[in-house]
């Protein structure tokens, strides 16, 4: 039996500042050691100022996966040596000698499997190694050290790389949708695995640049370790990177040579007390959670159970869909987001671009209700919708997408077509399975703005009498 | 023009121009360049800044504008302490050429009452050792006899004080290091209780037990500097907000009918004979003064040394780590070195004192061993709160010798980590609880060496404490520094 457990890093990108000073947490994109400060500098003599803040969003994440939340929380040193960790021990929490992490022993059911979180610590991002083609130097950005961040620790409970996927999904949609990160920004989430075969060794896994690539990694070592069990190789402790360029897993150190990180308790930051009253309070300010969301379209507005799906778990279109939404459109609402709209963009820096707003979504659907617009010629006005912001008016008027719906005119319409095609008039009535090619001729007349019903009404009695 | 007087006296002079600042900087400063050559306080003196602002100080007297209530007063400041544009050494070769970006807190709040920082002052580096004999830089020598330290780690402060080169000075004290020179060198030294005082700016040792204290002539000077340097600070995290405290005022408000517990433990075996009688003359002047004096045991006392050192040198190790030359610290050039070879070469550059505690520390804190010595260790750290608490209950203060041994030569004891060790006995219990305690000039040993007292109080008590402190100094009649 294969048992895979993961340690997530997961920046609160949703912060203003760093986690113990007042800098940026947004460090991307700036010139390098442009956004330090003494503090997150290590410089002699600066102290660290715990970010209230973090501790209520690592709060809310723990909540979100049914964590316990101690009465106390305490911050650790952990000590190494690396360049990109400016005073050589990182800023952590550690439950060695009691629970004092933000949480632990939490549970997420996903897909009928119970993952257990063993726990889940506050900590503090280091710098960043740049490497100089050239110069053969290796060079330090400081403007990440100090970002907040979560680790979850999960139990050895997944039992495939597949599992591990759907996992991490849920993972990312659950901490966007609580607002606490941004998971899809380059480096927010990271991910480190630990996988054994049987009761073979365990081997962790690190390096692995996106979490997409996790599962991989994972199945690279799986198929591995099988292997070398199967031809009686034991399989050895140790920790192994992940080579992106040649898609495998290469051993980085063994276990004998791992670290001593020397733990020591950050004198600098009191113990800090957590209240029940304001668990409760955090409680309250928690948006609603995904699995509730779904539950609720699914129930009031008969939403199908996979379309609520997807639009649950994606907080940018369910927040769309709340603002769109009302009691007799939502149905068709919902069909317009998860259909149209999300292929058009389903990354973020394409959300990010849509000039659609949730009026134009609520019109749009009352249009295609109210039978102003045809479900075809709807998506063309979604489509420039999308691109140019013009209001449904405007975007019908300038892509001409009235809908056509009155007999008179596609009896018209059809009339032209019987005398234009013959041949395929004579076939329909023999055969009324080809009826189909009339009705695309008449669509194509009228671009699409033709009631298909009342067409296909009109060519029956047309082609019977 | 007398620069012995007390930093208050020059205050109150300097306010109605009886004293022209200036003079009197630039006097403090040809006194500086006369003595430092054999006593070696300074490691940086900022001559042309220091005149310019005692200036700048006398004009807005006479015009009548606001003065800050320092009025241009002298101050020295250990070189552990962050200062703006002026080098903060820590008497370490890893720090020779760093200038920190900002001001210590305490140095800001100093500045912002336009106290003049004449100079930055020496110490053992990172303010580890009891004698100012590890710096980087050379001893620093006792006013009252050079051939002798002038205690440590703020021997620096302590001297300068002494030897007449300020008025006032800021002291770091982790196991002792304002109270050791304060008694070493015949000044006043408070250490006061963790959390009253913030460390942002002072370069950490031991986090979780040291303090910015001021030393002074007086210990209404002492008072006066506390006034300006406690209370909360949003920079650092362990500062109390505690409504703010004029030390000065009632400091002469005598200590009739309070108690007093001798501390047994720190007045018994190995403590130098002539330090003995002069503590039990001062607890006799003390009842002489009306206070009730009893012994009091604290056992867990016998474990303090091991305790603190388990401590102070695991919080070493963490808290030095980040001086690898990488980003401030010595040029060597970085070419052809990996990381870690860079690292170890940079880091082999700390003097002995701070390697050996550096290592102690690792060891302390590896794998296996927390629970056995750093655990175990904090126990003995309750155990001391718990017995000082109790001991509370009955008296007002405790009293005990400041250092167990008078002053001894530079040089006789460096060799013999554990005998310098043990010299720390009887301070760092105010460390290990927190609790303030003051040492106090007392008396001048037949040697010529000077014998402090120190007073300690509970937690958050320094303005009883202060009162406790100058009715004892107001007893004594010393002599003048001999220098």
């Amino acid at each position: 039996m294969t048992r895979i457990g993961l340690e997530i890093h997961c920046q609160l990108t949703k912060l203003e500042s760093k986690l113990f000073c007042s800098c940026k947490a947004e460090y991307r994109n700036l010139a390098p050691n442009s956004n330090i400060c003494p503090v997150c500098a290590g410089l002699p003599g600066s102290l660290p100022i715990l970010n209230k803040k973090a501790v209520e969003k690592a709060a809310m994440i723990s909540l979100a996966l049914g964590c316990t939340i101690p009465q106390k929380i305490g911050f650790f040193r952990k000590n190494y040596f690396y360049p990109d960790l400016p005073k050589n021990f990182q800023i952590t929490q550690y439950n060695a000698y009691g629970p004092t992490s933000i949480g632990s022993d939490g549970k997420i059911t996903i897909q009928g499997k119970e993952i257990n979180i063993r726990r889940i610590q506050l900590e503090e991002d280091p710098g960043r190694l740049v490497y100089e083609g050239k110069s053969m130097l290796t060079l330090v950005d400081y403007n990440r050290a100090g970002t907040p961040l979560v680790e979850i620790v999960t139990e050895p409970d997944f039992e495939t790389p597949k599992q591990v996927r759907v996992f991490l999904n849920v993972l990312a949609d659950l901490v966007e949708n609580i607002g606490v990160s941004d998971p899809y920004l380059e480096g927010a989430m990271r991910v480190d695995g630990n996988i054994s075969e049987g009761d073979g060794n365990r081997v962790e896994i690190k390096n692995v640049g996106s979490f997409r690539d996790i599962e991989k990694a994972l199945h690279f070592e799986m198929t591995r370790q099988q292997s070398l069990l199967e031809r009686g190789i034991p399989v050895v402790a140790e920790t192994r990177h992940w080579d992106d360029a040649r898609r495998i897993t290469v051993s980085s150190r063994s276990k004998e040579e791992e670290q001593d990180y020397r733990y020591i308790p950050e004198a600098d930051i009191p113990i800090v007390l957590i209240r029940n009253e304001s668990i409760e309070t955090i409680k309250k300010q928690m948006p609603e959670s995904i699995v509730a969301k779904r539950e609720r379209y699914v129930k009031k507005y008969g939403i199908p159970a996979q379309v609520a799906d997807v639009l649950s778990s994606d907080r940018f279109y369910s927040d769309l869909f709340e603002k769109s939404h009302n009691e007799k459109n939502a149905k068709e609402v919902a069909n317009i987001i998860t259909t149209d709209l999300l292929s058009y963009a389903d990354t973020r820096e394409k959300k990010l671009e849509l000039k659609i707003t949730a009026q134009h979504i609520s019109s749009l659907a009352d249009s295609i209700m109210d039978n102003k617009l045809t479900r075809n010629s709807g998506k063309q006005a979604l489509q420039e919708m999308v691109k140019t912001g013009k209001s449904l008016l405007d975007v019908m008027a300038s892509l001409d997408l009235g809908h056509v719906s009155d007999v008179n005119s596609i009896e018209k319409i059809i009339d032209e077509v019987f005398k234009e095609e013959e041949k395929a008039v004579t076939e329909a009535r023999r055969n009324p399975d080809t009826i189909n090619y009339l009705v695309g001729k008449v669509m194509r007349k009228t671009k699409g703005k033709a009631d298909p019903a009342t067409t296909l009404d009109i060519l029956r009695k047309k082609l019977s009498s | 023009m007398n620069l012995g007087i007390s930093a208050t006296e020059f205050v109150s002079q300097a306010k109605v121009g009886t004293i022209s600042v200036e003079e009197f900087v630039a006097k403090t400063l040809d006194r500086i360049k006369l003595v430092e050559e054999k006593v070696h306080a300074f490691i940086t003196v900022d001559n042309q800044n220091a005149l310019a602002k005692a200036k700048e100080i006398d004009k807005k007297i006479k015009s009548k504008d606001k003065v800050g209530i320092c009025f241009g007063m002298p101050v020295s400041i250990k070189d552990n302490l962050c200062t703006a544009g002026m080098k903060t050494t820590c008497a370490s070769k890893m720090l020779e050429n760093f200038i920190a970006p900002y001001d210590a807190t305490v140095v800001s709040r100093l500045k912002s009452e336009d106290a003049i920082i004449i100079g930055k002052v020496n110490l053992d580096e990172f303010a580890m050792g009891s004698t100012t004999e590890f710096s980087y830089f050379g001893p620093s020598r006792n006013p009252w006899n050079v051939d002798y330290v002038p205690g440590g780690s703020s021997g620096g402060s302590g001297v300068s004080v002494s030897a007449l080169e300020c008025l006032a000075s800021l002291g770091s004290d982790t196991g002792g290091s304002v109270r050791s020179p304060a008694s070493f060198c015949s000044v006043v030294g408070l250490k006061p209780t963790y959390g009253l005082v913030s460390r942002y700016g002072l370069v950490s040792y031991a986090n979780s037990i040291e303090q910015v204290g001021p030393m002074a002539r007086t210990v209404e000077d002492v008072a006066f500097l506390l006034n300006i340097i406690s209370g909360y600070d949003s920079h650092d995290d362990t500062t109390i907000k505690n409504d703010s405290v004029d030390y000065t005022k009632d400091i002469s408000l005598g200590i009739s009918g309070k108690k007093i517990g001798i501390i047994t433990q720190m007045i018994g075996q190995g403590v130098d004979q002539e330090v003995v009688s002069a503590t039990n003359r001062a607890i006799s002047k003390l009842q002489e003064l009306g206070a009730e004096c009893i012994p009091i045991s604290l056992d867990a006392v016998e474990h303090s040394v091991a305790a603190y050192y388990t401590i102070a040198s695991a919080e070493a190790s963490s808290n030095l780590s980040r001086y690898d030359n990488l980003r401030y610290g010595f040029d060597f050039g970085t070419e052809g070195y990996e990381f870690k070879a860079f690292i170890s070469k940079a880091r082999s550059n700390f003097g002995p004192e701070v390697t050996r505690r550096m290592l102690l520390g690792a060891f302390v804190l590896s794998a296996g061993y927390y629970g056995k010595y750093y655990l175990k260790a904090q126990k003995v750290r309750a155990m001391i709160k718990a017995q000082l608490d109790e001991a509370f209950k009955k008296v007002d203060f405790l009293i005990s010798p400041t250092m167990p041994i008078l002053p001894f030569k530079v040089g006789e004891k460096i060799d013999d980590p554990l005998k310098l060790y043990l010299t720390d006995i009887n301070t760092i219990t105010a460390n290990l609880s927190g609790i303030p305690a003051i040492s106090i000039p007392f008396e001048i040993s037949s040697s010529g060496l000077p014998i402090g007292i120190q007073l300690f109080a509970n937690s958050f008590e320094e303005k009883k404490l202060l009162q406790a402190a100058y009715a004892l100094h107001k007893t004594t009649h010393l002599p003048e520094v001999p220098l």
